[in-house]
């Protein structure tokens, strides 16, 4: 035993400090130079911060593009998904309730049509995007609170569409975040 | 063609197109030849002497086992201290508690043994410190001991009769320098640059647009991801894992963690064809794994890109798929493809939650964990094989009436009984342990009332799915299971421990027995395990050891819920 523990006490510490003290010091001098110099890209709007670009924040007034539900209530201190399970009863209750919501919001859209995204909860509940599908199904809504014509919001949000990874890769999609605050300077406000 | 559909096949094409050279440079590293990664040797000769150990000196399959368990058994006081300190510790930004003794246990065994299932989350349950030295230390070093331990074997196989298999100090550290550091080093970079924090700041408060007061989690995330997904480690930084939007910014950071998981397991199939000069058999692994993989990620795609048929009765529009506790920059195709990845290789990271699939597809993880082999986590996915390979020899031998033969040496009694018993392990824990679950939560459904968050068939998957995640060393949850409490916590801490050591103490024991007995050279009557005949064998025998022993169970669970869906 002893001829093992000696060897294996020493090797650690010295592990330790390679794995742990110099990989993680060339990641952090690295990420400097990243955007956001590695403290996550901040947002800012009339030289406010408002939020995180990667992180979902909760839209759930009428005159945003709403985001998805979330578990966590999109507070980032802590993440989750709703882990409900597919057939779940309750589950299939709270989603009917928020289709009946959506519906009432958005009479533009057809029964049958509402977007899987909005009426169900994200991995993390910190999602920041939403499909363009589920961008557009709001537009009817969002411009007639915001007295805006239709077009000019549509066009708004096509413009905010990313296509996906070099366009072939992946699924297409539209960050809430900054549809939004570009919807604000669009009213002006 | 989908988008979504050819994103998952281009970062399957990657994977195979990079393992194939590291799989040759693996094999150049741990034979001793020369490489350009030479330049390392001063660094390597110094942790030597730091460690005082002597590399030149080779060793028997029990010494290596003995190096083995020790330096394990240290990391595993050193996490256990840290773990149930950290409160009182640097590094501390968001004031985080120490951790009570049968969660901290818990922690440390699911660390130690490269499980990474997790009854905390990071944001809360953790402080940097801990993220980085028992967290990230133990992501580094386990994968490095189940590679090396890989190499041990690999070096019984060869053409000959030996005692001493090489220095395990050496191959545990040529693991580390040569493989996992530069590797790590170049995924955090990516993720870095993509938008991964990597600080030592606390939480930030931000007002947001419509005026929330909320606060957003940081930390050293970039650096501690990388070598997660490298080491078929898993376990995340925060609480939702990669599903996470700092964790896992965009489809290209998906992209290159879902490569970077794979990459090693992957690239050990094609080492071990390299250092036996063998290439013929390395394709007959590659292929039968393939097969076994290819075989779960088919329906899972079908099933979550085709939706909930529930919710689309509710009215709403399916088509881009079951989108319940999935995030949108992934899709449904990249979240189905990294749910297989991650079972068939135990990393068991999600980048969505898979309480939340679709009943098949939730089986299709659990048969990945089950089974085990289909490329398998590093080092130690073929160390599993392995196994099932000593298994269709013997059976294949009786079949035709010879001697059992594995590469020029005789298969006997004590080698068999010694897989055997690895090969059902495996189904006496995850049934044991789920049997003992379900008694307990029968018997008093209001005590136990949280520990599942769905009723009926999908609760009995959960526990069925807590056992066979522990077991295989995966890690990833349905996590809708309440998961910390001292039962769960300790019965899963005895079923990672001993779901670790066994499969690894097994086939190395196999494999030193081997190496010791007459060579007997290939002759006509020798069967042949580079063909195509033996690897359809040892796919049967996968299945019926590994899969069929679980059906009663999975009809219990998902396919009963299937059934009730559709």
């Amino acid at each position: 035993m002893k001829t093992y523990l000696f060897p294996a006490f020493r090797l650690s510490l010295a592990l330790l400090v390679l794995c742990c003290g110099v990989y993680p010091a060339l990641v952090w001098g690295a990420a400097r130079l990243a955007p956001g110099h590695g403290e996550g890209v901040q947002v800012s709007y009339k030289g406010r911060v408002v939020g995180f670009a990667q992180v979902g924040q909760k839209f759930d007034r009428p005159e945003y593009f709403n985001t998805r539900p979330s578990a966590v209530g999109y507070n980032a201190a802590g993440s989750a998904g709703s882990n409900k399970g597919p057939s779940n009863p309750e589950y299939l209750q709270e989603v009917q309730t928020r289709v009946g919501a959506f519906l009432q919001q958005n009479p533009a859209v057809a029964a049958g049509q509402v977007p899987a995204e909005l009426v169900t909860a994200s991995g993390s509940g910190l999602d920041p995007h939403l499909s363009p599908e589920g961008a557009y199904a709001q537009v009817e809504r969002v411009a007639r609170r915001r007295g805006l014509a239709p077009a000019r919001v549509r066009a708004l949000v096509a413009a905010h569409v990313k296509e996906p990874l070099v366009w072939f890769f992946g699924p297409a999609t539209v960050n809430v975040l900054e549809l939004n605050l570009a919807l604000d300077k669009l009213s002006g406000l | 063609m989908n988008t979504e559909l050819i994103g998952i096949a281009v970062i399957f094409l990657s994977t195979v197109l990079l393992a194939l050279p590291l799989g040759r440079y693996l094999a150049v590293v741990y034979s001793g030849d020369r490489s350009w990664s030479d330049f390392l040797g001063p660094l390597e000769r110094g942790l030597y002497r730091l460690g005082g150990i002597d590399a030149r000196q080779e060793m028997t399959w029990q010494q290596h086992l003995r190096a083995l368990l020790t330096i394990n058994l240290l990391w595993f006081f050193w996490a256990m201290l840290v773990l149930c300190t950290q409160g009182s510790l640097p590094l501390n930004p968001d004031g985080n508690p120490s951790m009570t003794p049968d969660l901290a246990f818990n922690t440390a065994i699911s660390f130690l043994v490269n499980c990474n299932l997790q009854h905390y989350s990071g944001e809360t349950g953790m402080s940097y410190l801990s993220q980085t030295v028992v967290v990230m230390f133990l992501q580094f070093v386990t994968a490095a001991t189940g590679m090396a331990a890989c190499v041990v074997v690999f070096n019984a196989l060869r053409e000959r009769s030996a005692e001493r298999l090489g220095n395990f100090y050496v191959y545990f550290v040529h693991s580390l320098t040569r493989v996992l550091l530069p590797l790590s080093l170049a995924v955090a970079l990516v993720l870095a640059f993509q938008g991964t924090p990597m600080t030592y700041a606390g939480k930030a408060a931000v007002v947001t647009v419509q005026g929330d007061s909320v606060q957003v989690s940081r930390g050293p995330a970039a650096a501690m991801v990388a070598i997660k997904e490298l080491g078929t480690n898993g376990g995340g930084f925060f609480g939702a894992n990669s599903a996470h939007p700092l964790e896992n910014p965009t489809y290209l950071t998906n992209a290159v963690e879902n490569v970077a998981l794979v990459l090693i397991p992957l690239a050990m199939v094609f080492a071990l064809g390299y250092y036996l000069k063998r290439p013929k058999l390395s394709y007959m692994v590659l292929g039968v794994m393939t097969a076994g993989f290819l075989l779960l990620l088919a329906p899972t795609v079908y099933y979550e890109m085709h939706g909930n048929p529930a919710l689309a009765h509710l009215g709403t529009n399916q088509t881009l798929g079951a989108l319940e506790g999935k995030e949108m920059r992934f899709g449904a195709a990249a979240s189905a493809y990294w749910g297989i990845t991650n079972t068939v290789i135990s990393c068991g990271s999600v980048n969505s939650m898979h309480d939340s699939h679709m009943p098949v597809s939730g089986m299709c993880e659990l048969l990945g964990m089950m089974t085990n082999a289909f490329y398998g986590g590093v080092g130690v996915g073929f160390l599993n094989f392995f196994v099932f390979v000593v298994i269709a020899v013997f059976i294949s031998g009786l079949m035709v009436g010879r001697t059992p033969e594995l590469l020029g040496k005789k298969i006997e009694a004590r080698e068999m009984k010694i897989a055997l018993i690895v090969a059902l392990l495996h189904p006496l824990l995850i049934l044991a342990g789920t049997a003992m679950s379900a008694h307990l939560y029968a018997g008093h459904p209001t005590e136990y009332a949280g520990w599942l968050a769905n009723p009926g068939f999908h609760g009995f998957s959960e526990m069925l799915y807590e056992f066979t995640s522990s077991a295989a060393n995966n890690g990833s949850g349905f996590e809708g299971l309440g998961d910390n409490t001292p039962w769960w916590n300790l019965s899963t801490g005895v079923v990672m421990l001993l779901a670790r050591f066994l499969p690894i103490i097994g086939p190395v024991a196999i494999a030193g027995l081997l190496a010791r007995k007459k060579y007997i050279p290939e002759s006509a009557g020798t069967l042949r395990l580079d063909t195509a005949t033996f690897g359809v064998m040892v796919f049967f025998v996968i299945w019926i050891i590994a899969a069929l022993a679980f059906f009663p169970a999975l009809a219990l669970g998902p396919l009963a819920e299937h059934f009730t869906l559709y």
